[in-house]
């Protein structure tokens, strides 16, 4: 390795969708570690890219892999942890608290993608696109008018769980399609007219929809569980682009092969990459690789976010930097 | 009103079949080989045509029935009817706008999602385990592209209202410009695909508006522009679109129509950036069942002597 290169600060890159376009800077201001990649442990893959562990002082992520205890304590020099996704559930914040790291997370640049996603797997599972697509792929179109039918979105009521910034830009879409918008979040939001439930269990049994939209807390975590699902009841379509643990996914599992839900669009699973087998027979349910925020336009912005994040960091001294916990 | 003859010539919805079976006396000639039989038996007692988007009368068939009074179509399209013939012979045409407007429009925007943001791929991703093995790719964003529509009428106006929704801008090409709109009018179709991200095909088919997407548009529109057909598959040069799809001179496609259905030209098939439907738009029960009930009380307000609820001639 050049001298040069040497000296730059090393940034552990765990995500794989910043590979190509951070390391086109020019002059080069840092060196990229591409572990996403590497199936060896954090340790032997830094001892062949010839960077001593206290050399790391920040990692680059998204949600897609963990940042876990074990690897923040490989790293004694570690002060920063770029996420580029809104959830920080994947960090192990009582580790980086601890050690004081600083922990940024780029929320609102994906909002609108993670409602247009949102948006694309209820009109999915309502109109059954993709299940028409592999149809027509396997039999053409000439099968008579028995295809199975779907249902226009104007006048279902869809029930929001968490009003953030994700669910209102959900609302403000499906509003355009004259859906009713109801919600749940930890408290009622003066500022808009949906009307609030309490209780999530009443806001099912007042839906045809549920869009979960929450972070993943210990208070979220099953929030939709099996009482939920039998209240939103047979007509019932849940859609899923928060974090797969909101949902008992064996519960889940078991409502859709039983029929006692209509259908569900999910973008997150409990073990991702890992998604209940019983699930791929199923032509009303709709399955997508959290996938939500992999869009060009959002990878663009959040490249210059990451950017400016490490460019702030290591303008400033050790001693200086402050410990800053994500916030939504 | 049993006696009263009519002849089906398209596919319809089961519940509508059943329903004229029970209230009129039916025949059926949906198979064009069915058709001799029937008018050679009963040409000179039917009085009224069901048509649908998969079967109309032409001239020759309206001149074969001496009797008729009317045609109602299970559709809002009305190419397959010979309207000019119908004007001629006093024969009353009723469609089905505005009970499917909302419904094509919801479809429309889902099939833009699902190919911009390749949602049956995505699917597809999971479901044959690829995930395993690696992370999905990165896609296009939908909100705040443009949107260009050909033909803003009930249709059209309802995909733009929903793209506002996303942000997106809206501008339109139409065979007049129309004063009261707030969006962007294009003098031609070429100039609104090169404005635009997604053009949407929303205008009826006429001789005009036949192949009105062409080499030229399809070039103009370009490798990252989309094309979603919820119109007629004949408003598409099909050959041109396929060998555009292939090339990679069109970047993607959305197609709930054909040209030739229910044949679907089989190159499509290896393609992730397109996503094809068998003419699904319009096919949720509540609609279809209101379109079976306007045709079937177009039929009884005709034959009662009362006003037709939506003629169209």
């Amino acid at each position: 390795m050049a001298k040069e290169e040497e000296e730059l600060p090393a940034i552990l890159v765990l995500a794989s969708s910043f590979g190509i376009d951070i390391k086109s800077q020019n002059p080069p201001k840092y060196r990229f570690l591409e572990a996403f990649s590497s199936p060896i442990p954090l340790l032997q893959f830094l001892q062949q890219q010839q960077t001593l562990p206290p050399s790391v002082r920040a990692i680059i992520c998204n949600a897609l892999k963990p940042v876990t205890a074990d690897v923040i304590r490989s790293l004694p020099s570690l002060g920063l942890i770029v996420t580029a996704s809104v959830g920080t559930d994947h960090i192990d914040l009582t580790e980086c608290r601890s050690r004081r790291i600083q922990v940024v997370n780029i929320g609102g640049l994906f909002t609108a993608d993670v409602a247009d996603m949102a948006v694309a797997l209820f009109i999915d599972v309502l109109f059954k696109i993709s299940a028409g697509d592999r149809f027509a792929r396997n039999w053409g179109l000439s099968k008579p008018l028995g295809f199975p039918f779907g249902s226009k979105l104007g006048g279902k009521r869809v029930g929001i769980i968490g009003l953030g910034r994700i669910g209102g830009e959900v609302a403000k879409r499906l509003e355009a399609f004259d859906c009713i918008i109801k919600y749940h979040s930890r408290n009622k939001n003066p500022s808009v007219s949906y009307t609030f439930y309490s209780n999530v269990v009443d806001l099912a049994s007042n839906s045809d929809v549920l869009v979960l939209c929450c972070p993943l807390t210990e208070q979220t975590r099953q929030i939709i569980n099996k009482e939920v699902m039998l209240a939103l009841g047979k007509d019932g379509i849940i859609i899923n682009v928060g974090r797969g643990a909101l949902i008992d996914e064996k519960e889940l599992v078991q409502c859709l092969v039983k029929g006692e839900i209509r259908g569900a669009g999910l973008d997150v699973f409990e073990d991702e990459p890992n998604v209940p087998k019983e699930l791929f027979p199923l032509d009303n349910v709709v399955l997508s690789p959290h996938a939500a925020a992999l869009t060009l336009d959002g990878f663009k912005d959040s490249c210059d976010y990451v950017t400016k994040s490490l460019d702030t960091f290591f303008s400033i001294k050790p001693q200086v930097s402050k410990t800053k916990l994500a916030c939504d | 009103m049993g006696s009263i003859s009519i002849l089906l010539v398209g596919k319809v919805l089961p519940y509508l079949e059943q329903e004229l079976d029970k209230r009129y006396n039916l025949f059926r000639a949906i198979d064009p080989s069915q058709r001799a039989a029937v008018l050679r038996d009963h040409a000179s007692s039917i009085r009224a045509v069901v048509a649908s988007s998969s079967g109309g009368p032409d001239a020759a068939l309206i001149e074969a029935l001496p009797k008729l009074e009317i045609v109602s179509s299970f559709s809002v399209g009305v190419d397959r009817i010979d309207l000019q013939k119908c004007k001629e012979k006093g024969v009353r045409v009723t469609n089905t706008p505005d009970v499917l407007t909302d419904e094509v429009a919801d479809l429309t925007i889902g099939l833009i999602l699902a190919v911009l943001r390749r949602i049956c791929e995505c699917d597809r991703y999971v479901r044959s385990g690829n995930w395993k093995k690696g992370d999905y790719k990165l896609t296009t964003k939908f909100s705040g592209k443009t949107l260009g529509i050909l033909g803003l009428g009930r249709i059209g106006a309802a995909v733009a209202k929903r793209a506002e929704g996303f942000d997106c801008s809206i501008c339109y090409y139409s065979r007049n410009e129309k004063p009261d709109s707030k969006y962007k009018y294009y003098p031609s179709v070429v100039e609104l695909a090169s404005n635009c991200d997604v053009l949407v095909v929303a205008c009826p088919l006429t001789p005009e508006t036949h192949h009105i997407i062409n080499r030229e548009v399809i070039n103009a529109l370009g490798p990252k522009g989309v094309l979603i057909n919820i119109g007629r598959g004949k408003h598409v040069d099909e050959p041109e679109l396929v060998s555009a799809l292939l090339e990679g001179r069109l970047g993607g496609a959305g197609l709930d129509v054909f040209e030739k259905e229910p044949h679907v030209p089989e190159e499509l098939f290896g393609l992730e950036n397109v996503v094809l439907l068998p003419h699904v738009g319009s096919a949720t029960v509540e609609t279809r069942t209101a379109m079976a009930d306007l045709v079937l009380d177009n039929l009884e307000a005709h034959f009662l002597g009362k006003p037709l609820l939506t003629p169209l001639v």
